[in-house]
């Protein structure tokens, strides 16, 4: 099975990357942006697990290693298998 | 007393910690290697600077789960005297060791300069050969240094005194602009509740010798040297209890 893992900031927490973005993106002349929040993708692949083990794994995996509580959240979706 | 110095793949402070420590300070110290399980009897346990792991994922966030990282965690569980400079402070972050989380710079820039920063409390074993208010300039060399916590944390960080080190200018003044790398309430150094784990970003081993631009480093090395050698500062007298002779 093959996972995917997004880690962004929370929304209470400043992103100045993805402001920087946002900035970049109004000079371009996009004016029709009005927010970047910038974040981390993580696929990863899982050997015989079942979705039911999956959604036991995936966000315990991604809570303790992947995204730091703290100042992060996370989003993960199946992507290949069941 | 004896100090450890953790080296990981990617330090880079650790001979200008272990130099300044053993041959400025003139205490015997001792590299401790990230994959041991020794600390080698060390009194005081410091995790300097530098890349560890190549701040892959997160600074910090990989040499948490270094093996001598599970004895760093008891040692500093058991009272033990633990310091974090930059990197080390992100370390103890990511460990748990210490609240709140680093973000990158405000201004997205690596910053390699001299700031000022202020003894907020020198009621610690990190500080206690500073004043209270005491300014010491000191460098910083990081990109993740913009300390946050949520509201609540740093509620309590400031009532239990556990504020170190703030950014201030050359005169004490804790002002927007000294805040650099943008931390909340100009936070550059805390401690733990219990009192035995420091972090700071700057690094106090850059400025241990005149040779360097300034001395003002010591003080953090000298507190640390009294209160494991339980002694008081010079010229001030003994506070509480005289300290008892070694038999």
């Amino acid at each position: 099975m093959k996972v995917r893992v997004l880690v962004s900031f929370k929304d209470s927490v400043l992103d100045p990357q993805g402001q920087t973005v946002k900035n970049a993106l109004h000079t371009m002349g996009y004016a029709a942006v009005t927010e970047v929040r910038q974040g981390k993708v993580f696929e990863l692949e899982l050997e015989g697990a079942t979705r039911k083990q999956a959604e036991a794994l995936v966000p315990e995996i991604a809570r303790r290693v992947l995204a730091n509580p703290i100042i992060e959240k996370f989003d993960w979706e199946i992507l290949k298998g069941r | 007393m004896k100090f450890g110095v953790v080296q990981f793949p990617g330090s880079n402070c650790d001979f200008d910690t272990f130099h300044a420590l053993r041959d400025v300070m003139k205490r015997p110290t001792v590299m401790l290697w990230h994959k041991d399980h020794d600390l080698q009897g060390v009194d005081c346990v410091v995790l300097p600077g530098g890349f560890s792991y190549g701040d892959y994922l997160r600074s910090g966030a990989i040499a948490r789960f270094s093996p001598l990282m599970q004895e760093v965690k008891a040692f500093a569980r058991r009272g033990g005297r633990l310091l974090g400079i930059c990197n080390g402070f992100q370390i103890l972050l990511e460990l748990g060791l210490l609240p709140g989380a680093m973000l990158r710079n405000k201004n997205l820039k690596f910053l390699c300069q001299h700031v000022h920063i202020r003894v907020e409390n020198a009621r610690t074993d990190f500080t206690r050969a500073a004043r209270k208010g005491q300014v010491l300039r000191v460098p910083i060399a990081h990109f993740d240094g913009n300390y946050y916590a949520p509201p609540r944390v740093l509620r309590d960080l400031e009532a239990n005194g556990q504020v170190v080190f703030r950014y201030c200018d050359a005169d004490g003044n804790v002002t927007p602009e000294a805040n650099v790398n943008g931390s909340l309430d100009n936070i550059a150094g805390i401690r733990n509740a219990a009192g035995n784990v420091l972090g700071l970003m700057p690094h106090p081993e850059r400025a241990s010798e005149a040779l360097l631009g300034s001395e003002d480093g010591r003080t953090i090395f000298e507190s640390l040297i009294l209160s494991l050698e339980k002694r008081t500062p010079a010229g001030r007298p003994a506070a509480g209890k005289k300290a008892r002779h070694d038999r």
